[in-house]
């Protein structure tokens, strides 16, 4: 499926990565604005990866445009939140044998040429999983609320605590994965606010995590699922999440993920 | 005053609702998102039990003056309600989202034994 990089490409200049077989995995939920950009820009970035977009139950024509622009589209027949559409993306790409996958919101927040900054250290092989953090460098280029910013870093503190290195921003979806990582996430994914404790999840399994600084755009179009409510529910349930996870014992990596 | 029996017995129950529950989250048998209710319920009905002037005065707020332990009841059981509530939007979802399944299954299964209709 996935053709050799043209040389024009962005990703042209990244070594290795025309040798794998590679997907974008694109979560989106009536995004039928944002989603032709996002899908245009990971094509003009790398005309070889394929793009996989999961459409969480809209109720727009989310699903009829990521086709129209030529995307594969996963229809989820209900809302799953943003866990179990994600983690529908990474079976996907275990299955169809997928060696590196990345993951970019569908709302636009995601800058695909910030790509070869996620995708270096997996090519590298230095990391089994990379997150683009909005706060690991300068940080600016990203504006929400006082209190979501607030709870992010809250979060991250404790994450950093627990799994023993520093982690800036546990709720960003910006990723790329190797084989072993999209294993994992095929496997066994959090729902609801996956990213915190698929963060944990990640260490637990004695994967290799790291983060590398990324600028976020302003969202697409569409709003963001998250209200203030919400938010309070998710940080309860994230926290009890992680409270009981610190009595679970820690996994060794399965040998077999091919 | 409520007895110290009373008091004790119910704070022993309530706990060991908390650690149950808490286990069960550890190995997995039940998902966060309908273990909060359940905390709730534990660590409300254990501070009411333990805290025996505050049981107390809410009873005497209330205008039950015969017997304390009563409230400790009507606030288990206003959690139980709760809880049960919970479990019938959980349930009516669910059945929702199986017709669903189910119809896109009938509709699957149709096109593979038939192919795709020609008017589409």
């Amino acid at each position: 499926m996935s053709d050799v990089a043209t040389t024009t490409s962005a990703a042209a200049g990244l070594p290795g990565l025309s040798e794998l077989r590679r997907v974008a995995i694109v979560p989106a939920l009536n995004e039928e604005i944002a989603i032709a950009r996002v899908i245009d820009e990971l094509r003009a970035f790398d005309p070889g990866m394929d793009v996989v977009v999961v459409d969480d139950g809209s109720v727009d024509r989310t699903a009829a445009v990521a086709v129209a622009k030529g995307a594969r589209v996963l229809r989820l027949p209900f809302n799953l939140g943003i866990g179990g559409a994600v983690q529908t993306g990474f079976r996907f790409a275990f299955e169809n044998g997928y060696d590196l996958a990345v993951r970019v919101d569908g709302d636009g927040q995601h800058d695909p040429s910030e790509l070869p900054r996620v995708l270096e250290p997996v090519l590298r092989g230095e990391a089994d999983i990379v997150v683009g953090s909005r706060f690991a460098g300068d940080g600016d280029g990203y504006r929400s609320s006082r209190t979501r910013r607030l709870g992010i870093r809250l979060l991250a503190r404790i994450v950093s605590r627990i799994v023993g290195q520093r982690v800036t921003d546990t709720t960003s979806g910006f990723q790329a994965l190797n084989r072993q990582g999209i294993a994992l996430f095929a496997r066994d994914y959090p729902h609801d606010y996956p990213e915190v404790e698929a963060t944990i999840m990640v260490f637990r399994h004695r994967l290799r995590l790291e983060e590398v600084p990324v600028a976020m755009r302003e969202r697409g179009g569409g709003r963001s699922s998250i209200t203030t409510l919400r938010s309070i529910y998710y940080m309860l349930k994230v926290l009890l999440a992680i409270f009981v996870g610190l009595f679970r014992r820690n996994v060794v990596p399965q040998e077999d993920t091919t | 005053m409520t007895p110290l029996a009373v008091s004790i017995a119910g704070a022993l129950a309530s706990f060991g609702l908390v650690v149950v529950v808490l286990e069960l989250i550890r190995s997995g048998r039940l998902r966060e998102r309908y273990a909060l209710l359940w905390l709730a319920t534990g660590i409300t009905l254990t501070a009411l039990s333990a805290w025996r002037s505050g049981l107390n005065t809410i009873a005497v707020w209330l205008g039950v003056r015969s017997y304390p332990p009563a409230v400790l009841f009507a606030v288990g059981i206003l959690f139980i309600l709760a809880v049960l509530l919970h479990y019938s939007t959980v349930i009516s979802r669910l059945s929702d989202q199986n017709v669903i399944l189910a119809q896109r299954l009938a509709l699957l299964e149709q096109q593979q034994s038939a192919g795709p209709t020609s008017e589409r």
